[in-house]
Order: structure tokens, then sequence, then C-alpha cells
């Protein structure tokens, strides 16, 4: 398995686990010109915009380190734009979630899911 | 979802200046932003709050958290926020009962979500007093605050208090009336007469002293009984001073208990530490002796800029800052007791040993005070090492005690006098003194000896007065003039 692949798959079990605890996947890989974002949901009449990190050793520390105050100020700013876009009529409560997976055999993972894990605040 | 306002207070100079807490809780990206020119420690105030609403138990809105400190021209200093910012949060998402955030609060929060005091809440419970509000505050000052007889205190030791509304109103129990000091007393001090008595002059005319003496004459051990037998603070004096200290973070116990501030700064204290200043200002040691006694020792020691800045509180009774942030003003009415070396060496003057010291050495010593700083300085008078015999002596000295009843008396007469005024200059001090012939020439007579300047000569009149005071005496006599003038030994 390659990175991509990881990557791919890690998102997948992020989204199968957020349909299960009761929301709604709007948008997975929404792209815009400077990235993308991992899964936007709903739950209940909140907008979730949830940053996937998946690894598969701590070597290079925890999947949850990875989204450092540059990520977390790079997904902020793809969520203003994804507002302000075409693809959402949004004006309610707004969240950023992280969902952690350490991959420990091909076919095992462990999830953690960190709701309102960060903020805008600039 | 919605706003909520709570009344807060941020120290400014002593006083506490009312500012209005305004929290918007609302839909968007979360966030949460402190806006009001806050320093560090207020915008600090986000990690503290936001630990402190989850620990108590209380849900921390994932929402766009916008706070406002109004006035926003005035800078906020300090940890006190987090209260109030902690209330307007739980009031705007309705998390506690209608009627909680009606009282002015000052606080800081532990992560935990306790309350703690933080420094100057005398002065926000005068403040609120004024605003006719309770103040919300730490279970932990609650016996300070309770000295401000107004004030509604509702003590709070955790956040999670709020859950049932404002706390009732509490008042410290009444502390024991200990208004008998436990300082130093005189009766420690053996023999001495001439500075004793200067002292007690000191004491009953609010005058400032410079000893002058050897190392070892017991000029230091003076000072600090000067205090006890000044009169014990008056409640209206007691808070004022209290207040001085409390924002400063000092303990106010023993001042709320009347017990007379002494300061005894180190020489090598800076501009700012004798009287006030920094960044958030803060009162200097000139401030914290207000009603009490500022002692210099080694007087010459001191910075000359640190002297020469003592000559405005000496003069008014205030001492005025001016910073890039605006003008503070802080009370330090005190009385000034400096003590000296009469020479580098310490032993000029002395009956057995010799000094050593260049007499360009000894010139430059003394010019270190200057001239303006002295002139301001009532009394000079010299002070010198006892006989060892009287200090074996078993000798009973006169006690603090009957000294102050005396002082009591003489101050008590002049206020009399002055109808409440303190003893003035010019006309009014002349009128006071009510000279006769004789003793107008005994006062024209020390000025030509001492070359008295005009200044000089209000001193040494008002030295004269309160000698006159303490000896029941209606008009100043010659006697009263020619005491006064020794006093003068150095000028």
């Amino acid at each position: 398995m390659d990175r991509m692949e990881i990557a791919r798959r890690g998102e997948d079990a992020a989204a199968a686990f957020l349909e299960r605890i009761g929301m709604t996947i709007e948008a997975r890989n929404w792209r815009s010109a400077s990235g993308e974002l991992d899964i936007v949901a709903r739950d209940g009449d909140a907008l979730v915009f949830v940053e996937v990190k998946t690894r598969r050793s701590e070597r290079a520390g925890t999947a949850e380190e990875a989204v450092s105050p540059a990520k977390q100020r790079r997904i902020v700013r793809l969520a203003r734009a994804y507002l302000s876009s075409d693809a959402a009529e949004h004006d309610g409560h707004v969240r950023f979630d992280v969902v952690a997976i350490r991959v420990i055999a091909d076919d095992r993972a462990l999830l953690r899911h960190y709701r309102a894990a960060f903020e805008a605040t600039p | 979802m919605t706003q909520a306002v709570v009344a807060s207070s941020t120290i400014v100079g002593v006083d506490a200046v009312a500012v209005e807490v305004q929290v918007d809780v609302s839909t968007g990206l979360p966030a949460f932003s402190i806006v009001g020119l806050g320093d560090t420690a207020v915008l600090e105030a986000r990690d503290r709050v936001r630990a402190a609403l989850r620990a108590c138990g209380f849900d921390f809105p994932s929402a766009r958290v916008t706070v406002n400190l109004a006035p926003a021209p005035i800078r906020k200093h300090g940890t006190g926020f987090d209260l109030p910012i902690a209330l307007g949060i739980l009031a705007a998402t309705g998390q506690v009962p209608r009627g909680a955030a009606d009282a002015v609060a000052v606080g800081e929060l532990a992560l935990n979500g306790g309350v703690r005091p933080v420094p100057g809440l005398l002065a926000h419970a005068i403040a609120a007093d004024r605003r006719g509000l309770p103040l919300l505050l730490s279970e932990d000052a609650l016996s300070t605050v309770s000295a401000v007889a107004g004030v509604s205190a509702r003590p709070l030791k955790t956040l999670s208090t709020l859950r049932a509304g404002l706390p009732d109103p509490r008042r410290a129990d009444t502390r024991d009336a200990n208004r008998g000091t436990d300082g130093p007393d005189l009766a420690e001090v053996h023999g001495q007469p001439a500075a004793k008595r200067a002292l007690e002059i000191a004491a009953a005319g609010g005058l400032g002293v410079l000893f002058v003496g050897p190392p070892g004459a017991g000029k230091t051990m003076l000072a600090r009984r000067l205090p006890g037998i000044l009169p014990p603070l008056t409640a209206a004096e007691a808070i004022e001073s209290a207040v001085v200290h409390s924002v400063a973070g000092l303990d106010v116990e023993s001042l709320l208990a009347g017990e007379r501030p002494f300061r005894a700064p180190h020489h090598t204290a800076s501009t700012a530490g004798l009287v006030g200043g920094g960044s958030p200002p803060r009162p200097g040691e000139a401030s914290l002796a207000h009603n009490g006694v500022l002692f210099l020792d080694e007087v010459p020691e001191f910075s000359p800029a640190a002297l020469q800045a003592l000559r405005q509180p000496l003069e008014d009774g205030y001492l005025t800052l001016v910073r890039a942030e605006g003008r503070v003003r802080y009370p330090a009415r005190f009385a000034l007791v400096a003590a000296m070396n009469p020479c580098p060496c310490g032993f000029l003057g002395d009956l057995v040993r010799p000094c050593t010291c260049p007499p360009a050495a000894i010139d430059r010593y003394r010019t270190r005070i200057g001239g303006p700083l002295m002139d301001r300085i009532d009394m000079t008078l010299r002070v010198d090492r006892i006989d060892p015999g009287c200090l074996l002596r078993q000798t009973q000295d006169e006690p603090s005690r009957s000294v102050r009843e005396r002082v009591c008396a003489a101050r008590e007469r002049g206020r009399h006098r002055e109808c409440g005024a303190p003893v003035g200059a010019g006309a009014a001090l002349l009128r006071a003194c009510a000279l006769d012939a004789v003793a107008r020439r005994a006062v024209e007579r020390a000025a030509r000896v001492h070359r008295l300047s005009g200044r000089g000569v209000t001193r040494l009149l008002r030295v004269a007065r309160t000698i006159a005071d303490l000896a029941d005496a209606v008009r100043v006599t010659e006697e009263h003039v020619l005491e006064a003038s020794c006093y003068r030994a150095f000028s």
C-alpha cells in the first residue's frame, strides 16, 4: 500500500465511522485552488469540517500532532472558501473535528475522534 | 445566539475604573477572541476560561465567541477579567439563571474552575459600592473587602456555584478590634532623650526628621519606633492606605487593624521602586508609606534621581506619574525619617574614634542629598553612640503608649486651632503661632545664624508650633523657638 492508498482508506474508515455516529457526509475531498478538505459533514444543525490523519507508525509523531497550527489555519481558510461557495447553504454552527487513525495491521486500525478540535481564532 | 453584558472594573492608579465586559456568542466559524486593549494576561483568559468552564461541567460553546472590554481606549491589565468573561459566556448561552450576572465580577480562574483573588480587590470593592452593585469575587478575599462598609460581597469558591445564580451576600466576621499595635516599643531604646524628643515632635506635627550619627548609634532603632507613637489610623485612613497596598498586591490585614505602615526601602531602590512606575504602573514605596512612615536609611547612598523624585510627594502629599498610556496619581502623604552617617567612614564628630575621611569626601557625601530635599526635612539632629554603662543599666524608659497619648493630645489641639486644616504656611501659620516680641526676635536670630531660606523659616515656625502644642501652650514663646532651632543643626 502506498501513501495515497493509506490516506484514502483512512478517510473511508473515518467517513463510515462518522455516519455510524449519526452524521451525514456532505462532501468528500472538496477541492479549491489552495488545497482540499477531507470530509464535510452535517451533525444536527452544525456543519462539521473533518480533517483525517492516518499513520502507520508514530516514528514521525502521532497523527494528532500532524494537525499543526499552520495546518489548522489552512483548513480554516478552506472552510471559509467552502462556506462562501455554491456548495454550501449554511448560516448555522460550524465545527472543526479531527479523526486520527493509527494503523496496526493491514485490516486493523485504532480511530480517535476529536470533536471541536480547534477553532478559527486568529 | 445571544449577547450578555457583565460589569467589571480595572485598576488605573489606585482607583478601579468601570469596565463593561460584552460577550457575543454567534454562529459562524468557531473562534474565541477578546478585543478592547487587553494585555497578555487578559488575552490568556481564553485558555483559562475554556478549561474552567469545561472542568465545572459547563458547555464551552462551539461557536463564534467575541468578548469586548469597553471602554476600549483604557488599557486593561491582569487576570481579573477571567470571571466576568466566563460569566458572560454562561449568561449568553443560558447556562446560568437570569440575574446571575447582575454584579461587578472580578476574579482570576484556575483551570479547575476555582476563583482566585486578584490584586486591588479593595479598590474594586469601593468602585462597586459607588456603582451600587454587588461584588462577585473569590471567597478567599472576603475578609479584605468586608472592610469596605457599604459593599455587598458575593463570595464564590468555584464557577459551579453560579449554576444556582448569584451567591448570597456575605460578610467576614468582624475582626477583633486589635488596635493596640504590637510593633517595637520606644522603651527598648536606652538613653537618646534628644532623639526621642525629636521623634515625639515629628509624630505630633507630622514632620520629617533626619538623624545624623555614627554606625550603631540607634538611628534605625529609633525610626522603627515612630509608627508606634503615631495615633492609630482612622477608619478612613486605614482604607486609603490599604487600597494602595491592595493594588500593589500586598497584605492589608495590619493596616485594617489600624497599624500605620512603615516602609524602609533599601538604598539600591530605583526611582520607579521609590515613587512608583513600571508597566503596568505600580505604586512605589512612598505611596505604600501613605499615612505612615517612610524610612530612608543611609540616605546619601540613594540615587540622586530617586531622592529628588520625593520632592513632589513631600510638598503635595501625592505623586503624579505621566506615562505613555496616561497619567496616574498615587497618594503619598508620609512622615519622612532619614538617617545618615556624618561622613563616609561614619565617625566624624565621634567622641572616641577619629574620622579618617578627607574633607573633600565629606563635602561630596553631604551634598548628595541636595539642598532642595534637605530644605524639606523639618528637623535634623545628631544621634551619638551612647555610653555602654547606660546601655547595661536596668532603667525603665518611657513606653510608646504614654508618648502616643501626648502626641494624640497635641494633634487634637492643633486640629482644634486650625478647625481641622493642617498647619499651613504664611499668614495662617504666623497667626497660629501668635508670637510675642521676644519670640519674634528669637526667630529672626535663628534665621540669621542658620541662614534660613523663606521655607526654612516656615519649617522652624512649624516645629515651634508643634512644640508649643505638646506643651499645651496657646502662644509660641521664645523657649519653643529656641528648642525648634536646635533641630536645624546641618542647614
